[in-house]
């Protein structure tokens, strides 16, 4: 079955924080019975100084959906909420040792529940912005519509570039013929074909006009449009020098010794070359200092 | 044998003791190839005749031509279906079931995307299939229909020898994937108007990786695979000796025990089914309960979802699967539960229990204590349930910010 590690199985079959806490005033409620998987967070939360004392889990769902749940209730309890509503769902799953790709959905799940529960603490409204697809690369965890969306945002066009954006295609490239069928689909909403044959990412001719600042200020935003994905995965990445067409940032966190980071800088070149409309090389920042030991 | 009860048997079957005994020696003195003219070849060859003829007899077949060996139920389906569309290239229609096992489900859509019309007959609450809707899609257009003869989910069994009848009489070839029937139902294809026939050795106690497509003499035919001249040139590759011996003899070992399978598993089941209804509330049957297998039993338990009901099943012993959409890895529950209207609060929780021979009654009775606090174990913690029955309108009691 599952590979599911010891860590999952043993909150599986001993589940802690099993059921609603008494005198809650926060609760969360995600998921649906059509999904297989729903989940009704309970918190009780001191009212002065925001923390929580209690929280409990009802889960439908199968086991590591109801892992993922104790092991949240176990995460949070005793947090401040402001504190609580940083772990996010990478952090369960490590709690966890770990969940297959098809399973990671669980510990977003749990995740949700927590925001929900602590808007409906404040009064707020809760609204859900992810959706889920269908996995389509087991590799990396990516499903249908993160590939559609991030096709769409993008004008993506060749596998490749899927690959460079999401990171979807690029380990053992079983899952590419259906990449290629989302590419097909997508395409064919502007009308267009997909062609097997093109090359990624042509880019377009240098915009002229843009001064030195302008320039260093459009880099800047560029690079805030794709953090999220690299935080998104316990990374990051820094703008350290710029110097012509050779731009060179700092890869931080878990995107430094990911043995992706060369897809990833790939990734962040186009999305910048793309953006400025020019030529440029994104180079890590170690290669600036070889370069100056060099004298070059 | 093992420790565990092993109720998963749809899924595979425990290779026979005797079949491994009757298998071995092809791995070692026996190596020759059946092609072979000298000593060596030669003796294979004969073992693989016999074997051929095992499975005519098992299957009702006329003539032991009629037996092709092929690599599995899969690769069966898949040589059936492209033979009747490329030997007759004008039609370009297909009719199959929404319930159909993937293996001719997702070469359907496949075929669909290089533009064939499929039609997919649905089915009723209980698993049925709309015969009079089905006999207004035959036509000239239709190259071939594919209907599963057993549910590998529920059991249920289709009508096969009479949809292939009304094939027939309207000229289209008829092919029924019987995976999980063969060994399990008396079959005489001799006597029914079926073209072809899909069946896999790992169902019926011979080992993986051996399969047969059964094809009538004079149905048209364009092989999956060309090369030598193995089989008759319709499947082509040297054969898998070994395989074909130990399903021989599975053949013969499952003719032999024809009858048990139709009382003592039977028995068996109808036992485990009703200990179980006994017991837990809230939970039903899936399929045609008076028209299927005699080995297998589909139970839906609400309000909780398969996998976990699998995994605390395991780890008493005990193996069983569902078809719920956390052992797919997909989003959703079967399709074959889908395609049955069987509700969501239900459809994920459905657990299937397949028997064998080689299970006892003892087992069953095991098996019926062990669910019940399982069941209960699992509505404890589901948001959908309080104390002795499910929350008062579930879907509204429970209803998150977005579904
Ligand atoms: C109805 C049905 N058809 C086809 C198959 C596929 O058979 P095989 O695993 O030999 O390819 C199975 C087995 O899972 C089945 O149950
Ligand atoms: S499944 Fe996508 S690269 Fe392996």
């Amino acid at each position: 079955m599952w590979d599911y590690s010891e860590k999952v199985q043993e909150h599986f079959f001993n589940p802690r924080n099993a059921g609603a806490v008494d005198k809650a005033n926060a609760v969360g409620d995600v998921g649906s019975l059509s999904c297989g998987d729903a989940l009704r967070l309970t918190l009780k939360v001191d009212p002065d100084s925001e923390v929580i004392l209690d929280a409990g889990f009802q889960t439908f769902g199968c086991g590591s959906a109801i892992a993922s749940s104790s092991a949240l209730t176990e995460i949070i309890k005793g947090m401040k909420i402001d504190d609580a509503l940083g772990v996010s769902n990478q952090d369960i799953a490590d709690f966890l040792d770990g969940l297959p790709p098809e399973k990671m959905h669980c510990s977003v799940m749990g995740r949700e529940a927590l925001q929900a529960a602590v808007a409906n603490y404040r009064g707020e409204e809760w609204k859900d912005d992810h959706e889920e697809g269908a996995l389509v690369c087991k590799c990396f965890a990516i499903d249908e519509v993160m590939i559609e969306d991030t096709v769409r945002a993008n004008g993506l066009r060749t596998v490749e570039e899927v690959t460079n954006y999401t990171k979807a295609g690029g380990g053992c490239s079983a899952c590419h013929e259906g990449i290629e069928e989302i590419l097909t689909r997508v395409l064919a909403e502007s009308g267009e074909r997909f062609d097997p044959n093109a090359v990624a990412g042509e880019i377009k001719k240098p915009k002229s006009g843009l001064t030195n600042l302008q320039r260093m200020k459009r880099i800047e935003e560029l690079l805030e449009e794709i953090r999220p994905n690299l935080q998104r995965d316990h990374g990051d990445v820094e703008l350290v020098e710029v110097d012509g067409k050779y731009i060179y940032v700092k890869m931080i966190g878990a995107c430094a010794g990911c043995q992706m980071a060369a897809t990833t800088l790939g990734g962040i070149q186009q999305h910048l070359a793309e953006g400025l409309g020019e030529f440029i090389q994104v180079l890590p920042a170690e290669e600036l200092a070889r370069r100056a030991a060099m004298g070059g | 044998m093992t420790d565990g009860i092993y109720l998963d048997n749809n899924a595979t079957t425990m290779v026979a003791p005797e079949v491994v005994a009757e298998m071995l020696p092809f791995f070692s003195e026996q190596f020759g190839n059946p092609s072979s003219l000298h000593q060596f070849g030669d003796k294979v060859g004969r073992a693989v005749k016999r074997a051929r003829r095992q499975v005519q007899s098992l299957l009702g077949a006329e003539h032991d031509s009629e037996i092709i060996f092929t690599s599995c139920g899969t690769e069966s389906d898949s040589t059936a279906i492209l033979s009747a569309l490329r030997a007759q290239p004008d039609r370009k229609e297909i009719i199959t079931t929404l319930v159909e096992h993937p293996a001719v489900l997702t070469l359907c859509e496949q075929l669909e995307k290089e533009g064939y019309t499929v039609h997919y007959l649905e089915v009723d609450k209980k698993g049925r299939l709309d015969i009079p809707a089905y006999y207004k899609l035959l036509s000239d257009n239709v190259a071939i229909v594919s209907v599963m003869w057993a549910n590998n989910e529920s059991g249920t069994l289709f009508p096969v020898e009479e949809m292939a009848e009304m094939a027939r009489s309207a000229g289209v070839m008829f092919h029924t994937d019987a995976v999980q029937a063969v060994g399990k139902l008396p079959i005489d294809l001799k006597s029914t108007a079926i073209d072809m026939l899909s069946l896999s050795g790992h169902k019926l106690h011979a080992p993986k990786g051996i399969g047969v497509l059964y094809l009538r003499r004079g149905v048209r035919f364009r092989p999956l695979l060309r090369g030598g001249h193995q089989e008759r040139g319709r499947r082509a590759g040297t054969e898998n000796a070994a395989s074909i011996v130990a399903l021989g003899k599975a053949c013969e070992m499952a003719r032999e025990a024809m009858d048990y399978e139709k009382t003592f598993v039977k028995a068996m089941r109808d036992r485990l089914e009703q200990g179980i209804l006994a017991q837990v509330g809230h939970c039903f049957v899936t399929g045609d309960a008076n028209n299927r297998l005699p080995n297998t039993c589909n139970i839906a338990f609400e309000y909780i979802e398969g996998e976990a009901i699998l995994l605390l099943l395991n780890k008493m012993g005990i193996a069983a699967s569902s078809g719920s959409a956390c052992t797919s890895g997909s989003l959703e529950p079967s399709h074959v539960m889908r395609a049955m209207d069987i509700p969501f609060t239900a459809a994920h929780g459905s657990v299937r229990f397949s028997l064998s021979r080689y299970n006892t009654m003892e087992e069953v009775e095991r098996v019926i204590e062990a669910v019940p606090p399982i069941v209960e174990q699992l509505r404890k913690l589901s948001p959908y349930w309080s104390g002795d029955g499910p929350v008062e309108e579930p879907e509204k009691a429970f209803a998150p910010s977005y579904a």
